[in-house]
Order: C-alpha cells, then sequence, then structure tokens
C-alpha cells in the first residue's frame, strides 16, 4: 500500500465524514441561534447569539414531551410485535418441519418488495374508516407490527443453532412450549438488540402513515407533529428556523444516541443477512 | 422444501400431531404441525395488513370506489380501465413520472458509486473505523423529518449553501427553482440513504476473496486496477440489491417533495406520484385514481428493476 493511496483514502474518508455530520452539527448550532444567522460564520458557535428560547418555543407550538410519548408508543408496540411474533416465526422456519414453511418463508421475502405506497390508499380505507382505527396506537401500530426483516434474522440465528440441541431436548422428554421458552429464545438472545435497533427505525421515523391516521394533535407522533408545524405554521414563529430546528434536535436526539451507544450490534454482516436473506 | 425431512418419525410426538394419521403416513401438517400455530400470528398479519390490500387496491383502480359511511351500502360499479385512462392522460400525472425519473436518473448512480467508493476506503481504513461507521449511518437512522429542516435552513435564498456560493447562486433559490428542486431533493435522499448502501458493500466485501486481491497484485495490477477487476465483480450481487432498493426507495418518495418544497413545487416540478396518490385519494376522495397511479408506479418499477437485473446481470438474489 503506497503513501500517496494512504493519503487518498484519508481524504476521502474524511469528506465524507464532515459530509454526513456537518448538517447534524448545524442542526445543533442552528437551534440555539437567537436569531437566524446563515452566513459561514454563522457556523460558530457565537456566546453573542446564543440561546434555549427556541426549544421553549417549539415546546408551546408542538407538546414535544407528548409528541415523544406517542412516538415511543409506537415505536415500542411496533417492538414488542415483532420480538413476540418475530421470534416465533424465525424458530419455526428454522428449526421446525411443517406443511406450508416454504410457502411462509416466500412470503416473508415477497412482502419486502411490496411497496407500502401502494398499500397506502387501501390500509388507509380499511384502518381509518371501516375499523374505526383513525387516531388511536393499534391503528398506527398495525401495519408495522412485524417487521419482516426481523423474522429473516432471527431465522438466520435460529440456522446456526444445530438442531440436534433441539431433538435432545425432546428426547428428554420437553415439549414443544419448552423447548421454545427454555431453549430456543434464551439462545436468540444475541440478536434481540439487533433487532431492535433495526425495527425501531422504521416507526420512529416513519410520517407518511402516522400523518394519514392521526389528525388529533395528542395522538400524533413528534415526527407527525414536527412536519405540520413545518409546513403549516413556521413562518409565524419569531425564529421559525431556530423552531424547527429544536423540534428536529429533540426528534433526532434518541435515535442517534441509541445508535452511538450500541453502534457495534448494528453491523453490516446482520445488515446484509437480514437483507440478503 | 418444507416437509421432505420426516425420515425419525418421534413416537411421543405422533400422539400430539392432530393431523398425525399413523406411523406409515406423512403428518397432514408435517412433522413439527406446532410451527404453523407459531407461524399464525404472522401469517395473519400478511394476509390482513399486505395480500388483503393488495387485492383491494387492484379492485379500486377498476372501480369508481368512494369514501362512504361505515357500513352503508353503495353501488360502485366497475369501470373498466377509465381509471388508468384518467391517470395517463393527467398532465400532473405525467409531470410526477417525469420527476421521479429525474430523481432515479440522479439518486441511483450516485448512490451506487458513492456507497462502494466509501465502503472500499471505509474496508482498508486503519484508524477510526468505529467513528467513521458511525458517522456514516448517522443520517440514515435519523427521521427524514428531522434532517428536512436543517437543509431547509442550508438551502434557503440566504442560507449557507448560497452564502458561499456567492455570485454562482441559483436564481431563483435550490428548493424554490423549476430546475433545481428535483435535483435537490435527490441530492439529499442520496445523502440520507447512503450509510445503509455503505453498510451493506462492506458486508458484500468481506465475501470478496484475499486471494484475488494477491493474484491481481502479483500480475501486477495496481490499486486502481484491482478494484474494476476484483472488488467490482466481486460486489456485483451487492450491487443488484443496491441497484433495486435504491429504486423501490426512490419510487416511494413523498415526505422529501411534501416538506423540501412545500408539496411538490414550484407548480409540480417536484411533485411525486406518491405525493398524488395522497392528494388525489386522500384528500381529494378519489382512491380509484390513486390506486391506479399506485399500479402504474408499481409496473414501471419492476420493468426498471428487470431491466436493471439484465444490465448488471446478478445471478444471486
Amino acid at each position: 500500500m503506497s503513501r500517496g493511496q494512504n493519503i487518498l483514502r484519508g481524504v476521502v474518508l474524511t469528506v465524507g465524514a464532515v459530509a454526513f455530520l456537518f448538517p447534524f452539527y448545524y442542526m445543533i448550532i442552528g437551534s440555539l441561534q437567537a436569531s437566524p444567522d446563515s452566513t459561514p460564520g454563522g457556523a460558530f458557535p457565537n456566546p453573542a447569539n446564543l440561546t434555549l428560547e427556541n426549544y421553549t418555543d417549539i415546546n408551546s407550538r408542538i407538546n414535544l414531551m407528548r409528541g415523544l410519548l406517542n412516538s415511543g408508543i409506537f415505536t415500542g408496540g411496533v417492538i414488542v410485535g415483532t420480538l413476540v411474533f418475530g421470534v416465533l416465526v424465525g424458530y419455526a422456519l428454522a428449526q421446525l418441519q411443517w406443511r406450508g414453511r416454504g410457502v411462509t418463508f416466500a412470503l416473508v421475502l415477497l412482502v419486502q418488495v411490496v411497496p407500502f405506497q401502494l398499500l397506502m390508499i387501501p390500509l388507509y380505507v380499511m384502518i381509518a374508516r371501516d375499523y374505526g382505527l383513525a387516531d388511536n396506537y393499534l391503528g398506527m401500530i398495525l401495519p408495522f407490527a412485524i417487521n419482516s426483516t426481523a423474522v429473516i434474522i432471527f431465522r438466520q440465528y435460529f440456522l446456526q443453532v444445530p438442531r440436534d440441541l433441539f431433538d435432545a431436548a425432546r428426547i428428554d422428554g420437553a415439549g414443544e412450549v419448552t423447548v421454545l421458552t427454555k431453549i430456543a429464545i434464551p439462545l436468540v438472545r444475541p440478536a434481540i438488540l439487533t433487532v431492535v435497533l433495526l425495527t425501531f427505525i422504521g416507526p420512529w421515523n416513519e410520517f407518511l402513515w402516522p400523518f394519514l391516521v392521526t389528525k388529533e394533535a395528542s395522538m400524533q407522533p413528534l415526527a407527525v407533529a414536527l412536519a405540520n408545524y413545518i409546513s403549516n405554521v413556521a413562518a409565524t414563529a419569531a425564529n421559525p428556523f431556530g423552531a424547527v430546528l429544536a423540534g428536529a434536535c429533540v426528534l433526532a436526539a434518541p435515535a442517534v444516541l441509541l445508535f452511538i451507544v450500541f453502534q457495534r450490534h448494528f453491523v453490516s454482516t446482520d445488515i446484509g443477512s437480514g437483507v440478503k436473506g | 422444501m418444507s416437509t421432505t425431512a420426516t425420515a425419525k418419525p418421534a413416537a411421543g410426538r405422533s400422539t400430539r400431531s392432530p393431523g398425525g394419521r399413523g406411523p406409515r403416513h406423512r403428518p397432514l401438517l408435517g412433522k413439527n404441525p406446532i410451527g404453523l400455530l407459531l407461524s399464525a400470528p404472522y401469517l395473519v398479519f400478511v394476509i390482513v395488513v399486505f395480500a388483503y390490500p393488495l387485492v383491494f387496491a387492484v379492485y379500486m383502480a377498476f372501480h369508481d370506489y368512494f369514501f362512504a359511511a361505515p357500513g352503508a351500502q353503495v353501488d360502485r360499479p366497475f369501470v373498466g380501465l377509465a381509471n388508468f385512462q384518467e391517470v395517463l392522460s393527467d398532465p400532473a400525472v405525467i409531470r410526477s413520472f417525469g420527476n421521479v425519473g429525474i430523481f432515479l436518473l440522479i439518486n441511483v448512480p450516485l448512490t451506487v458509486v458513492l456507497s462502494l467508493v466509501l465502503a472500499t476506503a471505509l474496508n482498508k481504513a486503519v484508524h477510526g473505523r468505529t467513528f467513521l461507521r458511525v458517522a456514516y449511518y448517522v443520517p440514515y437512522v435519523t427521521a427524514s423529518v428531522a434532517v428536512v429542516g436543517v437543509w431547509l435552513f442550508l438551502f434557503s435564498g440566504s442560507g449557507l449553501v448560497n452564502q458561499l456560493l456567492g455570485p454562482l447562486a441559483p436564481d431563483p433559490s435550490w428548493l424554490i427553482s423549476p430546475t433545481w428542486a428535483m435535483p435537490t431533493i435527490a441530492l439529499f435522499v442520496t445523502w440520507k440513504q447512503l450509510g445503509f448502501y455503505i453498510l451493506l458493500y462492506l458486508a458484500a466485501l468481506q465475501s470478496v476473496s484475499k486471494e484475488l486481491y494477491e493474484a491481481a497484485s502479483t500480475d501486477g495490477a495496481g490499486a486502481l486496477r484491482s478494484f474494476f477487476s476484483v472488488t467490482i465483480p466481486g460486489v456485483r450481487p451487492a450491487t443488484v440489491l443496491v441497484l433495486l432498493l435504491s429504486t423501490v426507495t426512490g419510487a416511494n418518495l413523498f415526505t422529501e417533495p411534501y416538506l423540501l418544497t412545500g408539496g411538490g413545487g414550484p407548480n409540480g416540478a417536484s411533485t411525486s406520484p406518491v405525493l398524488l396518490m395522497y392528494q388525489k385519494g386522500i384528500e381529494q376522495g378519489h382512491p380509484g385514481t390513486a390506486s391506479a397511479i399506485g399500479i402504474v408506479l408499481v409496473i414501471g418499477v419492476l420493468i426498471i428493476a428487470f431491466i436493471q437485473r439484465k444490465i448488471a446481470g446478478g445471478d444471486e438474489s
């Protein structure tokens, strides 16, 4: 490896990192500015222009805590559904012999390529109109209740476990429920954090679906509340950019922190196996 | 593939399987019928959330479907291809498909090139790998709604980008210019999604044989030559996947034009088909028209995916 190549690689990687991180840095700086300063000098913190007022401003327009709570319930519901039902189907697909297993696995793969946008109108008619689940957590959660990528990750984990382990337990007289709860679920524990992280991104960041089914401000996840603020009322705020960026920081912080803390559980091989099946 | 390995019928279990018809027959539901029970919630979920709505969408596209009070019996006549005819002769719809075409022409090649280059560089990096990896996927894990705020600030008329460009700044500014609105959105989405594709390529790079690089180097190939002759063919399956996923993501574009350009402005220059589906289907109450747009969109994506597969030559999925 020549010296020139090393330098080139360093430059490429650094430029990439700056391009990815600068907007986030600018988001924080912008959210703390008393008046928006978009000159190049505004990219550096200026003690005379720093304030937390934008946060109180956005909080008076949209209830940040309520939004975070709604996002949390929506995301939590999806994660619970995915963990509970995803483990079961992942185990069944990897370790059990039953009629329809091949078809079920084909469905898991097929579901990933069905564009949600084609289903958006029928789902809206069904959930918001026929079932009356508009402005309801269940209606928000339902279309995302089981993440199919997570099912594939669980299946991959269970495939790595020798089948003899399960058969040995059965020979020792363990019933299927015992095999599942005493052997299968403890084995899959390392996969759970990966699945939680992977599943978290979807509902926490989802905008379109909760936007369609929540009209009441008190039921809206933070992403929807902030988007409505951006598209409707931002113009009336004293410092519209500051308020928007303050809301953006609050929305982004949980996801970013979660992924920084648990970054080693979000590795390429897991994601690769998840997507490629 | 499902029920072939039934060589060892476990005596204790045949009594429990409801479909068991004695030791000489294959049990109706397989050796472990409990598998079906464990999968039942997922299967119900797929039927309710995917299969039925898919059929319903096709049904709506061929009928004069309109919203009525729940439970009310209303006549929704079959209209054949009328919805499709209406959609395909609507200049706004044609324009939105053109817009998404521009989007894909910018977004897809940029995504493939940048993610492969960054993944290759990151794969060989010695220092700061963890930091760089996290830096690259931070935009991917952040809500579009949050980062849209920063981009609005950066690309506004007197925003930082224009301040730095000085006299080179476009007028009207990026997001309100008919020429630049769509490319700016394409750039935004490329930036936002790139981290995910870098992860995919990083995984693919692990499976490229080290011996191939050694052989190339023995034959006198430089770094650039081995990138083109070893790396690119080696990650071809990943490239096929990245092409497919970025095309599907692009076709589903909604949040970005809705927020960045105030609902597809200026004058529909950045409207996406999904944005039109929302406007026509839900705001204006014509779900039949919206479903017809959706079906045309999906057929379009399938055609593009098929062509990409032919060109990129994907041999495995």
